[in-house]
């Protein structure tokens, strides 16, 4: 943590972003893009995140510990997911195999 | 060496006396011996269960309990001894009163959060005592789905309630210890020159951390199936209760890390103190702890290999599975070769490491079998499984804890044991745990499975050796528990370093003052160099 | 090193050489309970995928069921509380007494305007028998598709449920804060907890800024 302070300005143009991506992830859901459109649906809320974590969690200041603890946390939720996904998506591969 | 004036110097069990100033304290090392009180009445608890599990397994036939008190015996001895006894045994009372000695600080980072996480431990013990007493409970501490949530009609929630509040002390004790061994490390104590023990305990607290929470909600959610009828685990409803076991084990197998990860730490310890020499090569023992803690993670698979769990997702957890035992192999073969050309003492302590060493061993090789996906369907839910993981957690990480407890036991109070009698009670403890365990994996390879209290009769004469084991083990857990309790008062005043070790703790007098060093140690060597220790002259006991 | 025994004040405890060396103490400390909130939720999300995956179909339907124009209203409002938020903490880095206790309750405000919406949906759950139990019926699916539409239900309750849990503690930590703001306890020299109450408030925000696209928008535009 360093005591950087971001002026009001930073802070506001990041909150009008956060506020469009909200509608354009709103109306975006009613558009036809197929398996994509859950794609899409993540995307936008991980670039969400990405700026409340970046500018309103001030990790753009913060030490590379920080930084790293965040990563960490991130790399243990996709292990989980990963993982048990892993066995669920492959259940139907052997009954396919035998027909 | 120590007179009886000095005796009177202010340490920080004279410091203050009174409950209050027990029940209150911000003191480390004080909430070290409350950890240390309560855990060693659950593991008498746990092991009160165990006793009545193997007199009643003396005989085929089912004659000491029915079925269903069975069920509740094992359950309850599985539930005390992982949640309330092995999961804080080692980090919250060694680790407790060390860690923060080992790297020359005052205190961990956040004393008020580490009275809290013994009071959550003691509150999360209640609930599981309530449920106890109220009528048990008989799921297998493992609580699987649909059984858990649908059938069975015993104190499910009371005890999940239980272990959910103690998983929050768990999850505090190791982010304290997070925090602690990054910011309040002496000058000069180097991450490259902490102890093996604040490794592995720094290890232990990053699964405590990055699992619990999800013992957590798998909790959570078992709480709302079985009271709401959500479906999330019931098949009836488009669930799926192989899931549970998923979130379940992703927490539970780390959690075996958890058990035996600071053990190989007190072992590190006492490896390198009992034979003279700095561990052999340090930075393969502290990477292979940190590389089980993560490897751990990868692994939680290899619990589900009969279950509806797909054969491919099986294949890669049985493959990931063997990669543990790669660290695992390096503690076990750097701890040997720190013996060569070393100066052994064969100190109680030591006695201890060894038994370890032997019994991890063993433990972790036919952990090797129950990772392989084809042996594993043979011998799932028998006694070999049974067998496998008493060798770990009983012959590991008690083994350890009472190793450890032995070594540091002048530090924390001043005495010394009696030597001859801890000699005795590790020889016990050793040959105890053999007879128990070891005809457990024959009875487990000829096809006895585990949680049943009937069984064909050619099983008895394993049966009864198993039996005649555990009361020599039950005797030797006994003595410790009494000579340590008359060396309170009787036993002989330690010095300051009465083994010539090298850690921080010992430069500081024994018991320790309130804030552990009376100035900021500074610390100019690695660990392990014993040749400070010469320097000094400090007498070697 | 500082002196070894020093008093204790909130600013700087015992055990702590530096205030620098606390503050960094319990940042870290916090990012770390952050990453078992993680966790946490994390084993919701898991569940989440497994069912979505299985029934992305009835998944789609329960999904459209939920007014998703109140959702994303909720969303704003939130991510409005964290801008208030931040705009706090930026007022204890400057030392801006009146301004902390303005921004600070203008994010408690935002707060309760949240829960109050999320409260108002949850019974229209009630009154639309979506809410899982005996009662449970989605009208439009086959007997079939009921326990699927059930898990649907169960999620959105769960999560958005443990959400609003989360909420309601911010919402306390934001009393303690405002109060000790308006006591004058906090300057550019000793913020902490502001801090601290900040990270809290952000994180819960980010589960929403997931929440939102998961429970309310799967598939709209197949059901028009």
């Amino acid at each position: 943590m360093t005591n950087h302070v971001d002026s009001v300005k930073t802070y506001t143009i990041i909150w009008i972003i956060l506020l469009i991506g909200t509608a354009v992830t709103t109306v975006v859901a009613h558009v036809d893009l197929g398996p994509f459109s859950v794609v899409v649906a993540l995307a936008i809320a991980a670039c969400k995140t990405l700026l409340v974590a970046l500018f309103f969690m001030h990790i753009r200041h913060s030490s590379r510990l920080t930084k790293l603890v965040v990563a960490g946390g991130l790399l243990w939720l996709g292990i989980l997911l990963l993982l048990t996904m892993a066995d669920f998506v492959s259940r139907g591969w052997l009954r396919g195999l035998r027909n | 060496m120590i007179t009886a004036a000095a005796q009177e110097r202010e340490h920080y069990l004279n410091t203050s006396y009174g409950i209050k100033s027990w029940l209150l304290t911000k003191d480390h090392k004080r909430i070290g011996l409350l950890y240390l009180a309560t855990i060693t009445l659950f593991f008498f608890l746990g092991g009160a269960f165990a006793t009545l599990i193997r007199i009643e397994l003396l005989t085929p036939q089912g004659d000491l309990v029915s079925s269903d008190t069975y069920n509740k015996l094992f359950t309850m001895h599985g539930v005390i001894m992982v949640f309330f006894f092995l999961i804080p045994s080692v980090p919250a009372t060694l680790g407790n009163f060390f860690m923060p000695m080992m790297i020359g600080a005052r205190d961990l980072a956040f004393p008020k959060i580490n009275l809290l996480s013994w009071y959550l431990l003691v509150v999360g013990g209640l609930f599981t005592l309530f449920a106890m007493f109220a009528g048990g409970v008989d799921t297998g501490w493992t609580f699987y789905t649909p059984y858990s949530t649908t059938y069975s009609n015993t104190w499910v929630i009371a005890t999940a309630l239980g272990i959910f509040i103690s998983g929050f002390s768990s999850i505090l004790t190791g982010l304290n210890f997070i925090v602690t061994v990054h910011r309040m490390r002496a000058p000069g104590m180097t991450w490259f020159r902490l102890p093996l023990f604040v490794w592995a305990n720094y290890a232990t607290s990053l699964i405590q951390v990055l699992g619990t929470p999800v013992l957590a909600v798998t909790i959570v959610l078992l709480f709302c199936e079985r009271v709401f009828h959500m479906g999330i685990f019931d098949p009836a409803r488009g669930g799926d209760p192989v899931l549970f076991q998923h979130l379940f084990w992703f927490y539970s197998h780390p959690a075996v890390y958890i058990m035996v990860l600071p053990a190989m730490g007190v072992i590190s310890e006492l490896v390198s103190v009992f034979s003279r020499k700095p561990v052999f090569g340090y930075g393969f023992v502290a990477f292979s702890s940190v590389a089980i803690a993560v490897l751990g993670f990868l692994v939680w698979g290899h619990h589900l290999f009969v279950s509806t769990q797909s054969v491919y997702a099986g294949m890669v957890f049985s493959f990931l599975s063997y990669f543990v035992a790669i660290p695992s192999a390096i503690k076990v073969f750097n701890w040997t070769a720190t013996l060569y050309k070393g100066s052994i003492s064969f100190a109680t302590p030591m006695l201890y490491a060894f038994g370890f060493v032997g019994l991890f061993t063993i433990g972790g090789l036919t952990g090797l079998f129950v990772a392989c996906l084809g042996i594993d369907v043979h011998v799932t839910d028998t006694y070999f499984v049974v067998a496998h993981f008493h060798y770990i957690m009983v012959g590991g990480t008690i083994m350890a804890y009472l190793g450890g407890l032995h070594y540091w036991w002048p530090k924390m109070t001043g005495r010394m044991y009696p030597e001859a009698w801890a000699k005795l009670s590790a020889l016990v403890i050793f040959l105890g745990f053999n007879l128990t365990f070891f005809p457990q994996f024959i009875l487990g390879y000829l096809g006895m499975p585990r949680r049943y209290h009937v069984y064909p009769e050619e099983f008895q004469v394993l049966h009864v050796l198993s039996t005649a084991g555990a009361s020599v083990l039950a005797v030797g857990y006994v003595i410790p528990m009494v000579y340590f309790i008359w060396s309170l008062r009787y036993g002989q005043v330690a010095g300051a370093n009465p083994w010539g070790a090298t850690g921080l703790e010992w430069k500081t007098a024994s018991p320790p003052p309130l804030h552990n060093f009376d100035e900021t140690p500074v610390v100019t060597h690695d660990a392990y160099d014993y040749s400070t220790v010469m320097e000094e002259g400090i007498e070697v006991g | 090193m500082a002196d070894r025994a020093h008093a204790e004040t909130p600013a700087l405890r015992v055990q702590f050489d530096t205030a620098e060396q606390q503050k960094d103490a319990s940042t870290l400390g916090m990012w770390i309970f952050l990453i078992t909130e993680i966790m946490f939720f994390g084993g919701l999300f898991l569940v989440y995928t497994v069912y979505r995956s299985i029934y992305p179909g009835v998944f789609a339907h329960a999904s459209s069921s939920l007014n998703e124009v109140i959702g994303a209203i909720n969303t704003a409002v939130l991510l409005c509380s964290s801008f208030t938020m931040v705009l706090a903490v930026r007022a204890a880095q400057l030392g801006q007494r009146k301004a902390i206790v303005i921004f600070l309750i203008l994010t408690l405000v935002l707060g309760f305007v949240f829960l109050g919406v999320k409260a108002y949906e949850w019974n229209e759950k009630f009154v639309e028998h979506h809410v899982p139990g005996p009662t449970f019926h989605f009208e439009g699916l086959p007997a079939g598709d009921q326990g699927p539409a059930q898990l649907f239900f169960s999620l959105y309750f769960a999560m958005t449920g443990l959400h609003a849990f989360h909420m309601v503690i911010g919402a306390g930590i934001l009393m303690v804060l405002i109060w000790q703001a308006k006591k004058g306890r906090y300057s550019a020299d000793y913020m902490t907890p502001v801090d601290l109450g900040g990270l809290y408030w952000h994180f819960v925000d980010i589960i929403w800024i997931y929440l939102f696209p998961l429970l309310y928008l799967i598939d709209r535009h197949l059901l028009k």
